[in-house]
């Protein structure tokens, strides 16, 4: 099967992902707001950056506050490398290329991982003298440090802007950042085959040749033997409500039309599967198990779910619950 | 304890399956584990999956998974949310409880349709890490670096491993990178991650597999020769990558001791190496060395690496080889997370 429906699809959290960042990383991120590189000993001696609120040997507790807390840096050696040719835009903080590199900031014992602006590959090595370079504006995020530089022999880190704390400010107690991610999905044959009967303005199921037992928009399996549905065979657009709810919350999507509204579980007939559709053509409160229905379709199909718009009652008897009682 | 073998192993990989979703990508895979693994459909006793939801982006996108293996009457069944390799840990526990005598384990994946090397920055700590978007190539590659640099190492170590992936894939029909090449054509390959080339990373890959574990007297019933399993269990470092020393992998060493890996020969290791020096950081830890030992004789993960089934795929192929009488003794290893942050070591024997 060559002309298999694809997707684009974008997952993203709009104005990013929020995350509380409890006291003892907020303190390392107003520390970085501060211009200032925290770190904390740890009951070893060593000297943890970034901080955790745990020992990352022993889980002992990290409190946050104390004189175990250290300034380190903010001229540091790196320790690994490599280097990032093409930068992600809106990913990366750079848009030239740079090196990732885990640097161990003097004073402390163990690295950080962070960008390094050097220019080429050839400018950074393991044991290249580096310093951060301060954002002017900082928020409290690891980004407040734009990208480590090379340091020369004996040249001074060039210091953070003073951070000039508002009246009201707070330490740092959450951070949010930016999440998208892309996707070219495949719908699969079978959902391909729904899809295009949709278009015609029919609904595709299938069944597998051992069983009797059609699935409307079947993903291409029978999803109790798990045998693929290869079968195909047309179920009608009428059917049975076999469970429903009355909508009452505005805005759940896009598509959903003004509350309140029916969302229904419909038995199709031919079909041994239930089919979710919105029911339409009554008032609310007559919506009822057992209910014939049968679907609305859009003057133009589509091979989508936008063409079938709703379902609405037929008018005719109810069913008995003997035929539904199986697909609740 | 009991005694669990794995009785039946089925795999399939390709670079990009841009026609079935992932539940009909699956069906052909599981159906042939179980046909081979001559147990009945109904009489397996527990049912495990491994995948990620974020491959296709989807919340519990596993579930659909469950409708490629039949699961009415209801089945007993689980998930989890990393390599199929510790679904086959949870369903070998399954059975030591005395409760089941068999178990289904399956993982499977998309890599393709998304940016997989991206998508793995979501696994990294987000205060510190994900902010930065670092890839999981470039987290391999500070690996690699620091190994290289702590070991006197060079390019041309990295480029001996995966030249022998690719020739010993060359009879692995489940292999997408595979051929007669040498570490000398490797090295004349630009570097694309230093100190990484193209042939030092894993090939994208969409794919599954499945493993039947049957106990004791059902495993002898069903194979001629089961592959038993002597030990099992997996160790988790520190998540941090400058916490730990990137230059060797100690959940390793001790995953692979508390599993029995010494002493005794291994006559075969299939080793989830997803970047060529994680091999040699895992043969290490473990112990082996490629004189005695035929590490990888699949290609390894640098032939195919079907996120969440290729560490499943490495315990497969060295059953598949004490099974068919290759192999006396073996040894598999998994990894998960960033850097090999958590290992599985599980060792096999026949009799």
């Amino acid at each position: 099967m060559t002309d298999v429906f694809t997707a684009h699809h974008v997952i993203e959290y709009p104005g990013g992902y929020t995350r509380s960042v409890g006291p003892v990383i907020g303190r390392f991120l107003t520390g970085l707001r501060d211009g200032r590189l925290l770190a904390v000993r740890l009951d070893d001696g060593r000297v943890l950056v970034p901080p955790t609120e745990y020992d990352p040997t022993t889980s002992a507790a990290v409190a946050p506050d104390g004189d175990h807390w250290v300034e380190v840096g903010p001229r540091g050696t790196v320790q690994s490398f490599t280097w990032v040719s093409h930068p992600r835009p809106g990913k990366h903080l750079l848009d030239t290329p740079f090196a990732f590199a885990l640097i161990r900031p003097d004073g402390a014992d163990t690295a950080i991982l962070h960008v390094v602006d050097c220019g080429s590959a050839d400018a950074i090595r393991v044991g290249s003298r580096v310093a951060p370079r301060w954002r002017a504006e900082r928020t409290g995020s690891i980004t407040d440090i734009e990208a480590w530089t090379p340091l020369g022999d004996g040249e001074e880190p060039e210091p953070a802007t003073l951070h000039v704390p508002a009246e009201d400010e707070q330490p740092v107690t959450g951070i949010t950042v930016p999440i998208r991610l892309e996707y070219e999905l495949t719908a699969g044959i079978a959902t391909t085959r729904y899809l295009k009967g949709l278009g015609e303005g029919k609904i595709i199921g299938g069944r597998a040749p051992s069983s009797d037992e059609v699935y409307a928009a079947s993903r291409g399996t029978d999803p109790k033997s798990g045998e693929p549905t290869s079968v195909e065979v047309e179920v009608r657009d009428t059917g049975v409500i076999t469970t429903f709810c009355v909508v009452n919350v505005p805005g759940l999507s896009e598509l959903a039309p003004e509350i309140p509204y029916v969302s229904a579980q419909i038995l199709l007939d031919g079909a041994n599967n239930t089919f979710f559709g919105l029911i339409r053509g009554c008032p609310v409160d007559e919506v009822h198990m057992g209910q014939r229905v049968r679907a609305h379709w859009a003057d133009e199909l589509k091979p989508d779910h936008t063409s079938i718009q709703w379902f609405e009652p037929t008018g005719e008897p109810d069913a008995s619950y003997e035929i539904y009682k199986d697909y609740l | 304890m009991r005694d669990v073998a794995v009785v039946s192993y089925a795999c399939s990989n390709v670079a990009r399956d841009a026609s079935h979703n992932e539940t009909e990508m699956i069906v052909p895979v599981l159906h042939e584990a179980i046909e081979k693994s001559g147990l009945a459909h109904d009489d397996i006793g527990f049912v495990c999956s491994g995948s990620l939801d974020y491959l296709q982006g989807g919340p519990f996108a596993f579930v659909a998974g469950l409708d490629a293996v039949g699961a009415w009457p209801p089945v007993r069944e689980s998930h989890v949310e990393m390599d199929a390799a510790w679904a086959l840990y949870e369903a070998w526990v399954a059975i030591q409880t005395g409760e089941v005598d068999s178990a289904l384990v399956y993982g499977f994946g998309k890599s393709s349709p998304g940016d997989l090397h991206e998508i793995m920055a979501l696994q990294l700590d987000p205060y510190y890490l994900l902010p930065l978007w670092p890839s999981m190539v470039d987290v391999a590659a500070l690996q690699a670096c620091a190994y290289l640099e702590a070991n006197d190492a060079t390019e041309r170590n990295l480029a001996e491993v995966s030249a022998r992936s690719q020739r010993n894939a060359r009879e692995n029909p489940n292999a997408l990178r595979k051929g007669d090449v040498t570490a000398e054509e490797i090295l004349q390959q630009p570097v694309t991650h230093r100190p990484l080339r193209d042939a030092d990373i894993f090939p994208i890959t969409d794919g599954s597999a499945a493993v039947v574990l049957a106990a004791g007297d059902v495993a002898r019933r069903v194979s001629k020769r089961p592959a038993w399993i002597r030990g099992i269990e997996h160790r988790m470092e520190a998540h941090g990558l400058g916490v730990r020393d990137l230059t060797r992998s100690e959940s390793t060493r001790a995953a692979g001791a508390a599993a029995g890996v010494a002493p005794g020969n291994v006559d075969v290791a299939e080793l989830h190496a997803q970047f060529s020096h994680e091999e040699l950081i895992l043969a290490e830890a473990l112990g082996l060395d490629g004189a005695t030992t035929n590490i990888n004789p699949s290609g390894g993960a640098l032939a195919a690496n079907a996120v969440m089934s290729a560490g499943l795929v490495r315990i497969g192929e060295v059953a598949r080889r004490i099974t068919n009488g290759e192999a006396d003794r073996g040894v598999a290893h998994a990894t998960s997370g960033p850097a090999l942050q958590q290992n599985l070591v599980c060792v096999m024997e026949g009799e």
